[in-house]
Order: structure tokens, then C-alpha cells, then sequence
């Protein structure tokens, strides 16, 4: 997020897409109602009749993967209308000229064809959300779970920047991280192609920096990312996988595939609390400790550095992940025969604070962070020295690469398309009572009973095509795979689209979404994949 | 702008706007209350926080609701009101089960604290009582309306807080009770089980389903929570090395209390009894339980082994969004400074 | 549209010259909820077949309530020059008679008329002012209920009509307006007695978006039907009320907040604001000025406490009608969170004759402190069941005796009630006390709305209070404590009294929970249903000691304390008491003494009542 949940209530107006707020971050999405119930504006564009949709001032169901001809053609009316924020273009933004010519091909009627969202709502939608200031943008999986998910990420900026509502209290561009600490995962290079901080893997000077600290050797090209190393591993390129804290069985898309390619490792090691799907396949599982067992830190959605404490003991013989890995490594070194030196190359670690002091010494945005300044409220990275307070918004006067860029980008159809075969657009997600691959979630009594088993969401109109009653049991087919499930029929999703969850092993939307990856952000395209269904 | 008053003789300043019960607590001075509430607006149901201003012509005044005015010179305390206010907790009590020491708030209670406070000895208004079926439905909470002393504290957390609406007042007089749309059982209204309404409860009226399973919690632990990427801060509570409750922190400028059904009761995970315990290693096809010496030594070697014959590429790590940072560096670290690799990820994109 | 009142009037006026020659026969038949009560519909329909076969034209007209609900259905005639003649109590039956006489013999049948609505008598019929029970009243509320066609918007502008209206605009700021109400006296008609020009000062100085005014004809006290009366009989007049009361404020919408219950009332709202619109004096630029403002009726779901403001903007806002804590005061943040000005029914149809005639032709009316008249649904064990209207001072003894006709039935005054379940009991001591607002509440009442109830020797005090008690729990929203669990415990101990199963210590008890709920509780429906209880204890403690003490109770009402019994001296053996027995409690042989086994017996009275020896005695 380039801004804070905090401020979120100076926002005047919302526009809301590709985020089930209230299901997925229901505090955020407490925010959000409260706002609105304030007087706020609210924009939601999504296939389903979500809760917040429910509260909009204009909903646009839209139809999944349009995600990007629906922001050109907001920006085509704002354009057209004279709406845009003059004088935030010329004083803080580039490109907008090359950008504009991209934006005027996008007309109501054109954008209206592709997305299914009538002319008239496109306009008071974009009326709206132009004239109302500060306007934030919310976005989430719904916008990057595409084959074009990078550029439906540069489409909100290009609103964002259309409209002014950068670098102010109430605006910004406010992506919903789904999981605790993705945001810390992602901050500390646990990406191909990054070290911590963003560091550039393919950056000389940042590989040098890195290679001196830990005393260490690595190549100047970014590594694979999850669904490359799966197929890697099927190619045999890949022969050992270590995996902590990750279902990838359940997670990743076509989850045949994904046990096909691990069931082709040489070797596999699985950390973890519990024995997931993926740790049955595994030659060595070791057990982990859950949250409440450790210290360390967790960064939220907001960049905010938070403390967590050790409540109880780890079962048995588990043990921290930190103390897994510093052990694994001592012994991994030895079994390679090294003794690396240099400042940071050594593998005794006391507590995560220490570990977090070696963080900050490497990675300029947490340059300041210390576990104990993370008492009361933690600190919103960047944060680069001890005395810093912490950013609690970015782009504030200035945007880090100088101006804010205009990013031209074209609506590109998804991977996979209906045709006569396969007539549904298949979306998923998660739903409130549950989460992600349901390792921690279905061991809960409580939220069992409460969502007990998965259940397609198919729209009335096509239910009643498909002579389907709401809980009929029926086989939801893609390309890869068949799913047997009950429906829940309504009129949550529009017509032509259902939804599936990957909560449930035993009716696993994953054995039927497309590995079909972005080529720039490499993400697969959950959100779209052609189906049929039939009663069972 | 700031007023000053007197509330039982202690000056004290407060922001415009405050209310007397705001001053008095600034003053230190306890009054008894059992509907007022900090994260909530003011409702004048309990009338326990009655009080004397001086040269008002009304006879008492509700602190929770009246406006501090500069000058003002309050009584917290005086033979009509503490008598008002004990006849008021008796009412109180002569609808109310007297089982407190079975009770699952017992201890916890605010109309023990009051009726403490206030010295009620004896029930002079006995009378019909309401005994209402206990609402299970819910699996994390349940309902005994029979405890329910009608601050609307819950009606009013699902309302301003949640913004849900899912419970309200319904009928009149004696007969009115907080009840869902139909006065149905509340697992068939649009409750989200964020349970902080059941947190708000004064009384054993709302209880979490584990209270009756647990008593009082030895210690609290302030912590993140474990599922989306909004990072509330939890409390987790705590006895010997089971979690037995979790209530949002207030403090934590994320959430400021609230909780969602995920954090506020998706806890019992961990301390499942499939919880992994020991290094497993895989002979034959099944697991056997291992030391960690052993587990890590295998490990090591294969990793080493790989690495030698195959070259750092031929390894790769999946870190985890669950874990800590600092856990998450170690991997990375791991993976290049050890192995030599990029071949670093994890499920950011899914 | 009419931008100004003289070209309105002539409106008017020829509207009704058109539809209304002069020249021709009118009768006025009273179709208020009373009159449809005792049978006005039948009579409309007797009526109707009547006049069809008869070689006479004549116009009905139905016109609302006049007050005299004990003569009901009323018929009145009025033929071209010739006063308007009043014929009471009309059936079906008796109306060939009285229209073949009346119009075709040109007889007035003296034995079924019942006055001259007009100043002279007319062929031995007296005038109405002459009638002891129209003698005292003054009538500026009711001026125009059951004299105009309530229907007729032409009609109620020839009888002056939207002139104070227009006098307001034209020739007075809002602030004039507000000070000519401030110096006529008025006082709220709600129950509080607030006066109104100040309420309206409060709610013009608060700064807000918008402005609103309510009208709360949300009438709910049990036996009190004044403002149902009203709106049925003399919509626009309210409504006239309302929009001065908006342009003194700087409303720009108002809202009518009406139970449902009142059907008629609300049919006859509705068509008052179409016509109103039509004509340009609610909306857009009333009377081609550049205020506007209009009016939205808001149909209540019966719930007592939506009388008090707080809970009624609730109810409007579409939440449960609950009271809320003041402050903030409705002047301050009031409907929508908006400065707002709730008044009642017969506060705002004061306001257009207080505009048109000016403050001290008002305030010539009434007392040092309550000016003007107040009206009365007068009910009870008095002889004129009516509504009434009379002025300030009139004492309660003039009232009952005097407009009322007295006691029905021959039997002693005991007690009036006064306020509704809010108000409380005053004694024969209390009967020549002027009625006011100050009075009342000294003898431990309150003037509320305008419920009068009265009370004979058959009637048990401590019953009444139960009576009363247990109608204010049963309404109590529930909200406070003292409101709720009060009430409730307040209740139980009366019913253990009348019951014969209550305590000395009771009284005490009722004393001590009486003033915690009224001190503690959170609105005036808390803070005034002690009343019944806390003022008969005070003025008929004897009858509640005859209760605890002797298990008795005096009035021979509380069925616990009495038993029926058959007189051997009067029972003629009739056997039409064991026939009407509910619960075959009565048995005996034809032309024998009949015995009631008290077991059996229900205490239902039924008996007693079909006996036509008087030889049920009650003990």
C-alpha cells in the first residue's frame, strides 16, 4: 500500500477492484463500510455481488480478466469530461501524451462491449470518482491474478495519477496483501529475483554487497519462481526442493501438475506445523513452530513492522523456523566443506532481534528498523535510519523514481477463454470463515461448522440452463482436471461465471485453474479459467 | 478549547466536548456504569452513571451522555443517587440468574463490580424472571439471554463497529430482549462471528463457546495475528501452554480492537492434536519419527550432495509468508549465501 | 398557483358558489372515526337511498367530528335560508322521517333534534351556545371540525383558510412570526407545556444543512382521540400550522408522523397536501415567494413511546423507535442529525388563528401561565362522552359537571384522570381547582395531550393504577432499566394487591420504586408512569390499606375480593343469568331462586349486568 489503513478514513471515495475487502481483510473492510456509512463514496467493480458491492454507490459487475479496458475506459471518460487533475500531470507525472493515445481507444462503447458494464454507469462511475477528492484505489488479487496482471496494476496507477490522489492522505494505491507476512517475505528478497530490500539480484553493486556481507558466491541471473521450479523439476533440471510453511498441492494452479512435478524431485524436505498435502510427499518433514511459539516480525499489507511474541512452547521437539534454518546451515556448510567469512556469513543467531539487526544493516529500507523500537505500534518501512519515524505514505511530493509514470497498456484477453466446451469463466478466491489452503482452518472446529465444505457459486440464469438446484451436487470441469461439488445457486456471480475456493483438499478449485503465467510479474491466472459444469 | 470543572471536589480539565463521566475518569473518580463504552457513542441505557450537578434543575443527570461544561460542580455520590443507583442494580438482579460462581463471566463480571460498588445486600423486588433457551448455534459463542442486562452494548458493536446490524432490540417491556431478524437463532442471521460483541458483554450474556471449557486465562500475550496480510494485533491468552482465548488489542493502531472470525477464533489450530512434534523421515515409503540430528545431517548432506553434483541451480527453496521475517532472510540466505542459488520464492502470487 | 391571498380566495369562493349553490339543501352528515363508529356509514347509506326517492335535491356533505360523540350519528340539515339543524342519535331507520318531514313538510321534528348549530334558536329548537354542554366551551382548535367539509381545501379557504399563511409570508419575517407566537402564550399540547415560540427560537438559531419540522400526531394515550379528531375534521389546518412553523424555522421539509391506526385521518392528510401542491401553497415557492418547503407523512407502527420525540425521529429514520438522551436537544441534532421542531397537532392548529388574530386576542384566554383553551376527549362514567374544547382555568368541576353532564347513571364522582397512563388521579378535593398546566402537576398529574378520564364510586383506584401501569409496561421500549424492570416489579406488587396477597410493606415499596423510576428513567414515558400509582396512594391510600388490610375492595371490582351472589328476595327465577353464564356457574330451576357456585364463577360480571331485577349482588 502506498498509503496507510489508518488514513483510509479521509478517503471521500473508493473505487474498489478486484477486492473482496470485507471476506478477505474484513478489518480493512470495516473501514471501508464505516467511510461509507460516513458519507464516503464507493466504486466496486467485480464479477460477484460482494458485501461491499451490496453498499456501492455504483457497482459495475464486470466480466474477469476486463480488468484493464475498465480503467482505460474510467480514464477515457475523465479524459473526454475534463475531470483529470491538471495540475498534479504537469507538475508530478511523464508520459501522459503517449499514454493519452493508448486511453483514447478506449471509448465507452468499446470498453462497455468487452467488460459487460453499461455506458451510462461507466460514466457516472467515472464522474464520480474524478470528482470526488481524496479518492483511494483498492486493489487486490482480483487485478494481479491475471495473465495481465502487471499491466492491470499499472492501469490503477495511471488512474491514480489521472486523478491526483498520490502521495495525499486519503488516496494512494492501496494493494491488499493476502497473507501476514507476504509483505516481510517479499521485503527480505525471498523472490528470485531480489535481495532483501528490493536489491536487485542482476545489480552489480548490490550483488557485491551481499557476496562480501555473507562471505558468499552466486550468479548474476534471478532464479525460478514457484511454478517454474515445478516445472523445472519435472523437466529434472530441478532435484531438491526445500519448502517451508508452503502448500503448493493446494496452492498453485492445476494441483495435478504440481504433485506430478514434486513427485519428480529427487529430493524433498518440508517444514512445517502441520503435515499438509504437500509434506505427505516429502522424503524429510521437519516440525515447525506456529506463530504463537516465536519472536520476530511480521509486515502487514501496510508496510508496518510488528512484533510477535512467543505465547506458549512449541509441541514436542518443534522449533522455531529461524532455528531450523541457522542449524541447517551450520551443518549444510560443513557437509559442503566451507567455512565463509565475512561480516554477516556467520550462522549463530542468539534471537530474531539480532537477526533483524543484520537486516537492517543490509537492507536500506529497514536501515532503522530494531525489535525494540517495535513495542508500541511497530514502524511503516521505509525507515532507513534508528531516528526514523517511518513513512506512513509514500510518493509524498516526490514519487521514488522522481515522476510518476504514465505505464501505457492495452487490454489483452485472458489465456483461456469460454468457447462451446467449456461455456464458464471459472474465478476463485477465498471466503471469510476460511484460509488459503485450510492447513490452519480446517483444523478449527468452530469455522468448520460455520463453512463445513466447498460449494461452486453459479449464477440463477445459468443454473436453471443447467437444470441445477441450489445444493446439487455437480462436476465442475476444466482442460485439467474434474471437481466434484455441490452448487450454491444465486445471484452473487454474474451470469457466464462461478466461483471456487482452494480451501478444501477434497473439492480443490486448484485442480481446475490454469498455470497460464503473466510474463513480466509471473503470476498464474487464477481468475480466469474456462469450465463447464453439469449436475453430478 | 478546554473546561474545567469539579467532580467531587478534584479539579479537572477536558477537551471540549467531553462528557462528565469522561471528566471523572480523567479525576480518577469512579462511576458505575454498565452500557457506556469507550469505542462506542453514548446510550444513556443503564442509568447507573446518574449524578448531581450543581444548580441544575433536573434532580440527577447521566454522566455518560451530559456534556461537561466549564465551572460545572458534580456530585458523584449523595443519598438519592446512591439509592437510585441501588435500586436500579436490584431491578437488575431481580431478573438475573444467582449463579455466579458457575457462571462463565464470573469474575469477569461489570454488574458484580457494580453491585458490589453500589452495596445491593438484599432483592426486594422479586418477580417474574425470564429463562430463555440458551442460542448454541453459533459454535464460537453462546447466547443466555437470561444474564442479559440490555446495555445494547452488542447491538451497538454490530451496528457502529461491524456495521452489520445482524442483532437489535425487539418487543417491549419486560419482554424485550436483543434477538436477530425473526427472532431466529443467531447462526441463520448475518452474523459474521467477528465475536466482538461478545468481547463488549458485560455480563454472561455472550460468553466464547471455549470459556466453558476453560477458566480464567494465566497470562496475555500481545502478538500479530497469523492469517491476512492486515496484521491486527492480537492478545492471545493463555494457561500453562494452551491457548485458551484471543481478544483484539486495543492498542495495536491497525485494528484497535477489532477482530474478524479468523482472528478472533480461528486460534485452536494450535494446539491441534495433529500438530507435527518430531522430524519425520521417510523409509520406504512411510514416515518414521526421527531425531533432529538425524533429519538435519540427511538434509544437509542431500543438499550438499545436489549442489556438488548437479550445481546450486539444481536446488530450490519455497520460503513462507507465514513466517517471520527474520525466518524468511535466514532462507534467503540459506539459499544464496549457502547454496549459492536465486532459485528462491514463495507464494506471494497466490 | 396564487401569489397572493385575495386571488386564492376568490378561488375559493367561486369553487365553491359552483359546486355548492346557494340555493340548495345540504346535509351534513359527521363521518369522523366516531361517527362511523356509532353507525354514520348506515346512515350515509339510508340516507342516500332516501333522498333518491325523493323529489327534493340536496347535497351530503360529511364533515367531521363536532365534538358531541354521544349523540352520534349526527345529521344535520341546512336548507336555503334556514339555520343548520341538528338531528342526534339518527338510525337508518329514523332517517325517511326526518328528511320527509324536514324537506317535504318543512316540519323540524322538534323530539329528534338536538340544537340549532347557529345562534338563534329556530321553531323551539334551542341554539347550541344555549346547551349547557356547548355553553362554557370556546372553540379555536375545533373551529372548523364538523362545519367544513374536511375534504374541501375551497372550503376550508372561505372559512379564512391559508390567510394566516399568507399574512406570514407577506407581511411578517420568520422572526416576527416566532416572536408573535413567543408573546401569545402558547404552550406545547404534547404533554410537557414547553412554550413554542422559544421551542422555535432554539431550532431557528441552531446552525444545521437542513431544517425540519414534525408534526407528532402519533396519538396514543388509551381514551384520548383530540388530534385524530382534528386531523380527520380539519386537515389543512394542521398543515397550515406546519408551514408557518417551517418558515419561522427555515424548514425546508416536515414530516407528519401519524399511527396507523388513524386510517381515515391519514387518507384525509394526504388528499389535504395534493390539494395543497395544486395550489402552490406547499412545495416549490409557496404563494410565488421564494420559500419553499414540503411535507412527507410518516406512518407510525403503533408503538406508545413514539410520542416522544427522540424515538419518533428514531422511527422515522427507520430505526426502532427508542429514546435517545438529550442532550443534544432536537433543536440541535435532530432528525438526519439536523436542527429539528417537533410539535403537536393541536399546538400547530393554533398557530394559523394566534397568526391571523394576533397574540393578545390569545392570550385574552386562560390563565396568568396557560393561555388559550385546550381540548379534552372527556371519557369515562360521565354523561357526555365528548371532545371538548375549553379554556384555561375552567375548573374540573365545570368540566365534568357542567360540559360533561356529570356523573352517568346517577353515581358519585371519585376521581378524574388526567394525562393519560403518564397522567395521574386527582380526587373531589382537587374539583375546583382551575385546570392548567401548573395545577396539574401540583396535584401530582400531568396535563398531557388531553385524556380525561372520569371516575365514579364503582371504580377501584388500585385497580386503576394497575390498569394503567400495566398498558406503560407493556409500552416501555425497554431501553432503561428503571423503565423496564421498574414498571414490571411495580405491576406485580399491584397485582398481588388487588389480588388480596399484598403486604403492608408493598405500599412502601411502591413509593421507594416509584420515585427511582421516575427520577432514573431515561424519557418522559419512564418519568411519568409512577404517576397513576404514586397519585392514588397519595389520594386514595384507604382503598389500597381495604385491600392489604381487609382483602376488600371497596369499588367491588377486583375479582380476587368479591364473590357474586343471587338475591332470594329479587331473583324472580327468570333463568337469563344462567343462560349468559360463561362458565355455567349459575344453576337453578326456572321461577326458583337462582345460587352461583363461587367456585365456578369467573367474576365476569355478565350476570349482574343481563339481571334486569338488580338481584345480582356483589360483595
Amino acid at each position: 500500500m502506498t498509503n496507510s489503513i489508518e488514513d483510509m478514513k479521509e478517503a471521500k471515495a473508493f473505487l474498489v477492484i478486484g477486492s473482496n475487502t470485507t471476506e478477505q481483510h474484513p478489518i480493512i473492510g470495516l473501514n471501508i463500510r464505516k467511510a461509507v456509512r460516513e458519507g464516503a463514496k464507493l466504486i466496486v467493480a467485480d464479477p460477484r455481488c460482494i458485501d461491499l458491492a451490496a453498499r456501492a454507490d455504483i457497482y459495475m459487475s464486470i466480466k474477469p480478466g476486463t480488468n484493464i479496458a475498465l480503467l482505460n475506459g474510467l480514464a477515457h471518460i475523465i479524459l473526454k469530461e475534463g475531470l483529470e487533475d491538471k495540475e498534479f500531470i504537469a507538475a508530478r507525472t511523464e508520459g501522459f501524451d503517449e499514454w493519452r493515445a493508448v486511453v483514447e481507444q478506449y471509448t465507452p462503447e468499446r470498453v462497455s462491449e468487452i467488460t459487460g458494464v453499461p455506458v451510462d454507469r461507466l460514466y457516472e462511475a467515472a464522474r464520480l470518482y474524478a470528482s470526488t477528492k481524496p479518492a483511494t484505489l483498492v486493489y487486490a488479487m482480483g487485478i494481479t491474478q491475471h495473465t495481465s496482471g502487471h499491466q492491470g496494476v499499472q492501469a490503477c496507477a495511471n488512474l491514480q495519477l489521472l486523478t491526483g490522489n498520490m502521495g495525499i492522505r486519503g488516496g494512494g494505491l492501496n494493494p491488499l496483501r493476502g497473507q501476514n507476512n507476504v509483505q516481510g517475505a517479499c521485503d527480505m528478497g525471498c523472490l528470485p529475483d531480489f535481495f532483501p530490500g528490493y536489491q536487485r539480484v542482476t545489480d552489480e553493486k548490490a550483488r557485491e554487497k551481499f557476496a562480501q556481507a555473507w562471505g558468499a558466491r552466486f550468479g548474476d541471473k534471478p532464479g525460478l519462481t514457484i511454478v517454474e521450479m515445478l516445472n523445472a523439476a519435472e523437466q529434472g533440471r530441478l532435484k531438491a526442493l526445500y519448502v517451508t510453511g508452503e502448500n503448493p498441492v493446494m496452492s498453485d494452479p492445476d494441483s495435478r501438475h504440481a504433485i506430478h512435478c514434486l513427485e519428480s524431485l529427487d529430493f524433498l524436505v518440508v517444514q512445517d506445523i502441520f503435515l499438509s498435502e504437500t509434506a505427505r510427499l516429502a522424503d524429510v518433514v521437519l516440525p515447525a513452530a506456529s506463530f504463537a511459539e516465536k519472536a520476530g516480525t511480521f509486515t502487514n499489507t501496510e508496510r508496518r513492522v510488528q512484533l510477535i511474541r512467543p505465547a506458549i512452547d512449541p509441541p514436542g521437539e518443534a522449533r522455531p523456523d529461524w532455528e531450523i534454518v541457522a542449524d541447517l546451515a551450520r551443518r549444510t556448510l560443513k557437509a559442503l566443506g566451507q567455512t565463509p567469512e565475512g561480516p554477516y556469513a556467520g550462522w549463530d543467531y542468539a534471537s530474531p532481534a539480532q537477526i533483524m539487526d543484520e537486516v537492517a544493516a543490509l537492507t536500506p529500507i529497514y536501515g532503522g528498523i530494531r525489535h525494540s523500537r517495535l513495542e508500541n505500534g511497530g514502524i511503516q518501512w521505509p525507515c532507513p535510519s534508528p531516528d526514523h519515524l517511518g513513512t506512513p505514505i509514500l510518493h509524498v511530493g516526490k514519487f521514488s523514481r522522481g515522476l510518476g509514470k504514465f505505464n501505457p497498456v492495452e487490454y489483452i484477453p485472458s489465456a483461456e477463454t469460454p468457447n462451446e466446451a467449456y461455456p464458464l469463466i471459472l474465478t476463485t478466491g477465498r471466503r471469510l470463515e476460511h484460509y488459503h489452503t485450510g492447513t490452519m482452518t480446517r483444523r478449527v472446529d468452530g469455522l468448520n461448522k460455520l463453512a463445513p465444505e466447498e460449494r461452486v457459486e453459479i449464477n440463477t440464469d445459468d443454473a436453471a440452463r443447467l437444470g441445477i438446484a441450489d445444493g446439487d451436487w455437480v462436476i465442475v470441469e476444466s482442460r485439467r482436471g474434474r471437481v466434484k461439488v455441490r452448487a450454491a445457486v444465486g445471484r452473487r456471480c454474474r451470469p457466464g461465471v462461478v466461483f471456487m475456493t482452494f480451501h478444501f483438499a477434497e473439492a480443490l478449485g486448484n485442480v481446475l485453474t490454469h498455470a497460464a503465467l503473466d510474463p513480466v510479474s509471473r503470476i498464474p491466472e487464477f481468475k480466469v479459467a474456462a469450465v463447464r459444469v453439469q449436475k453430478a | 478549547m478546554t473546561i474545567t470543572l469539579t467532580v467531587d471536589g478534584k479539579k479537572v480539565t477536558v477537551e471540549d466536548g467531553a462528557t462528565i463521566l469522561d471528566a471523572a475518569k480523567k479525576a480518577g473518580v469512579y462511576i458505575p456504569t454498565l452500557c457506556a463504552d469507550e469505542d462506542l457513542l453514548p446510550f444513556g441505557a443503564c442509568r447507573l452513571c446518574l449524578v448531581e450537578v450543581q444548580g441544575d434543575r433536573r434532580p440527577m443527570l447521566p454522566a455518560c451522555t451530559t456534556p461537561a461544561t466549564d465551572g460545572m460542580v458534580v456530585r458523584t455520590s449523595s443519598p438519592i443517587i446512591d439509592k437510585t443507583r441501588r435500586n436500579v442494580v436490584e431491578l437488575l438482579l431481580s431478573d438475573h440468574p444467582e449463579d455466579c460462581l458457575t457462571c462463565p463471566q464470573n469474575n469477569r463480571c461489570e454488574l458484580q463490580r457494580v453491585a458490589a460498588y453500589v452495596g445491593v445486600r438484599t432483592n426486594r423486588f422479586r418477580g417474574e424472571k425470564h429463562a430463555y433457551p440458551i442460542d448454541d448455534s453459533n459454535p464460537f459463542y453462546r447466547r443466555d439471554l437470561d444474564r442479559c442486562v440490555l446495555c445494547g452494548k452488542c447491538v451497538r458493536t454490530c451496528d457502529e463497529v461491524q456495521q452489520l446490524g445482524a442483532i437489535n432490540f425487539a418487543y417491549r417491556g419486560f419482554r424485550t430482549k436483543i434477538a436477530t431478524v425473526l427472532d431466529r437463532p443467531v447462526a441463520t442471521s448475518t452474523c459474521e462471528s467477528c465475536g466482538q460483541c461478545v468481547d463488549k458483554c458485560p455480563v454472561g450474556a455472550l460468553y466464547p463457546e471455549a470459556w466453558l471449557r476453560y477458566g480464567l486465562p494465566t497470562r496475555e500475550t500481545k502478538t500479530i495475528c497469523s492469517y491476512c496480510g492486515v496484521g491486527c494485533g492480537l492478545i492471545l491468552q493463555t494457561r500453562g501452554n494452551t491457548v485458551v482465548g484471543v481478544r483484539g488489542d486495543p492498542d495495536n493502531p491497525v485494528n484497535r480492537g477489532r477482530t474478524c472470525v479468523k482472528g478472533r477464533f480461528g486460534y485452536e489450530f494450535i494446539n491441534h492434536p495433529d500438530r507435527l512434534k518430531k522430524p519425520l523421515i521417510k523409509r520406504d515409503g512411510a514416515f518414521v519419527e526421527a531425531t533432529w540430528d538425524e533429519a538435519l545431517d540427511l538434509v544437509a548432506q542431500r543438499l550438499a550432495a545436489v549442489v556438488r553434483e548437479s550445481g546450486p541451480d539444481a536446488v530450490a527453496l519455497l520460503t513462507s509468508a507465514r513466517c517471520t521475517s527474520e525466518e524468511n532472510y535466514l532462507l534467503q540466505k540459506f539459499a544464496r549465501g549457502v547454496l549459492g542459488t536465486h532459485n528462491v520464492d514463495h507464494c506471494a502470487r497466490l | 398557483m396564487y401569489s397572493d391571498y385575495a386571488s386564492l380566495r376568490a378561488w375559493a369562493e367561486s369553487e365553491i358558489a359552483r359546486t355548492r349553490p346557494a340555493d340548495r339543501t345540504r346535509i351534513l352528515v359527521g363521518l369522523g372515526t366516531c361517527g362511523i363508529a356509532a353507525g354514520g356509514l348506515d346512515v350515509l347509506a339510508a340516507l342516500r337511498e332516501k333522498l333518491a326517492d325523493m323529489p327534493v335535491s340536496a347535497e351530503i356533505v360529511p364533515v367531521g367530528c363536532i365534538g358531541m360523540c354521544f349523540e352520534e350519528p349526527l345529521v344535520d340539515i341546512v336548507r336555503p335560508g334556514e339555520p343548520r339543524i341538528c338531528y342526534a342519535k339518527v338510525t337508518p331507520k329514523s332517517i325517511p322521517t326526518i328528511l320527509e318531514e324536514h324537506l317535504l313538510h318543512n316540519n323540524v321534528r322538534k323530539d329528534l333534534a338536538f340544537a340549532v348549530i347557529g345562534d338563534e334558536p329556530y321553531d323551539g329548537v334551542p341554539a347550541w351556545k344555549q346547551l349547557p354542554f356547548f355553553a362554557t366551551q370556546r372553540r379555536t382548535v375545533l373551529r372548523n371540525c364538523g362545519f367544513i367539509d374536511p375534504e374541501s381545501v375551497a372550503e376550508y379557504i372561505v372559512h379564512d383558510g391559508y390567510a394566516a399563511l399568507a399574512k406570514a409570508l407577506f407581511e411578517m419575517t420568520p422572526e416576527s412570526v416566532i416572536e408573535e407566537v413567543k408573546r401569545s402564550g402558547l404552550r406545547g399540547r404534547g404533554g410537557a407545556g414547553f412554550p413554542t415560540g422559544m421551542k422555535w427560537a432554539f431550532c431557528r438559531q441552531s446552525p444545521g444543512e437542513h431544517k425540519y419540522v414534525i408534526c407528532n400526531a402519533d396519538e396514543g394515550d388509551p381514551g384520548a382521540f383530540m388530534n385524530r379528531s382534528v386531523l380527520e375534521g380539519d386537515p389543512h389546518s394542521v398543515l397550515e400550522g406546519l408551514i408557518i412553523a417551517a418558515y419561522a424555522i427555515g424548514a425546508d421539509h416536515g414530516y407528519i408522523y401519524c399511527r396507523a391506526e388513524y386510517p381515515l385521518a391519514i387518507v384525509r392528510l394526504r388528499k389535504a397536501l395534493e390539494q395543497a401542491r395544486a395550489l402552490g401553497l406547499l412545495g416549490e415557492r409557496i404563494f410565488g415567494t421564494d420559500f419553499s418547503f414540503d411535507v412527507t407523512i410518516k406512518e407510525g407502527a403503533g408503538a406508545f413511546v413514539c410520542g416522544e420525540e427522540t424515538a419518533l425521529m428514531a422511527s422515522i429514520e427507520g430505526k426502532r423507535g427508542m429514546p435517545r438522551p438529550r442532550p443534544p436537544f432536537p433543536a440541535q441534532k435532530g432528525l438526519w442529525g439536523q436542527p429539528t421542531n417537533i410539535n403537536n397537532v393541536e399546538t400547530l392548529n393554533n398557530i394559523p388563528p394566534i397568526i391571523l388574530n394576533g397574540a393578545d386576542w390569545f392570550a385574552a384566554v386562560g390563565t396568568e401561565k396557560s393561555k388559550g383553551t385546550k381540548t379534552f376527549a372527556l371519557t369515562g362514567k360521565v354523561v357526555n362522552s365528548s371532545l371538548i374544547e375549553v379554556p384555561f382555568g375552567m375548573t374540573l368541576r365545570e368540566v365534568i359537571f357542567g360540559v360533561g353532564g356529570g356523573i352517568a347513571n346517577g353515581r358519585q364522582f371519585k376521581a378524574a384522570q388526567t394525562g393519560g397512563p403518564s397522567g395521574g388521579c386527582l380526587s373531589s378535593e382537587h374539583l375546583d381547582w382551575p385546570i392548567d398546566y401548573e395545577t396539574l402537576t401540583k396535584a401530582g398529574s400531568i396535563m398531557g395531550s388531553g385524556g380525561l378520564v372520569v371516575m365514579d364510586d364503582s371504580t377501584c383506584m388500585v385497580d386503576v393504577a394497575r390498569f394503567f401501569l400495566n398498558f406503560t409496561q407493556s409500552e416501555s421500549c425497554g431501553k432503561c432499566i428503571p423503565c423496564r424492570l421498574g414498571t414490571k416489579r411495580m405491576l406485580e406488587i399491584l397485582e398481588r394487591i388487588v389480588a388480596g396477597q399484598g403486604k403492608m410493606e408493598d405500599i412502601d415499596l411502591l413509593l421507594e420504586l416509584g420515585e427511582t423510576v421516575k427520577l432514573g428513567s431515561l424519557c418522559g414515558l419512564g418519568q411519568t408512569a409512577p404517576n397513576p400509582v404514586l397519585s392514588t396512594i397519595r389520594y386514595f391510600r384507604d382503598e389500597y390499606e381495604a385491600h392489604i388490610k381487609e382483602h376488600r375492595c371497596p369499588a367491588k371490582v377486583c375479582k380476587a375480593l368479591i364473590t357474586y351472589r343471587i338475591s332470594e328476595e329479587k331473583c324472580t327465577g327468570c333463568t337469563l343469568c344462567a343462560r349468559n353464564c360463561p362458565v355455567n356457574a349459575i344453576s337453578g330451576e326456572r321461577k326458583k331462586v337462582h345460587v352461583i357456585d363461587p367456585a365456578v364463577c369467573t367474576r365476569c360480571d355478565t350476570c349482574r349486568q343481563v339481571c334486569n331485577f338488580d338481584a345480582v349482588l356483589v360483595d
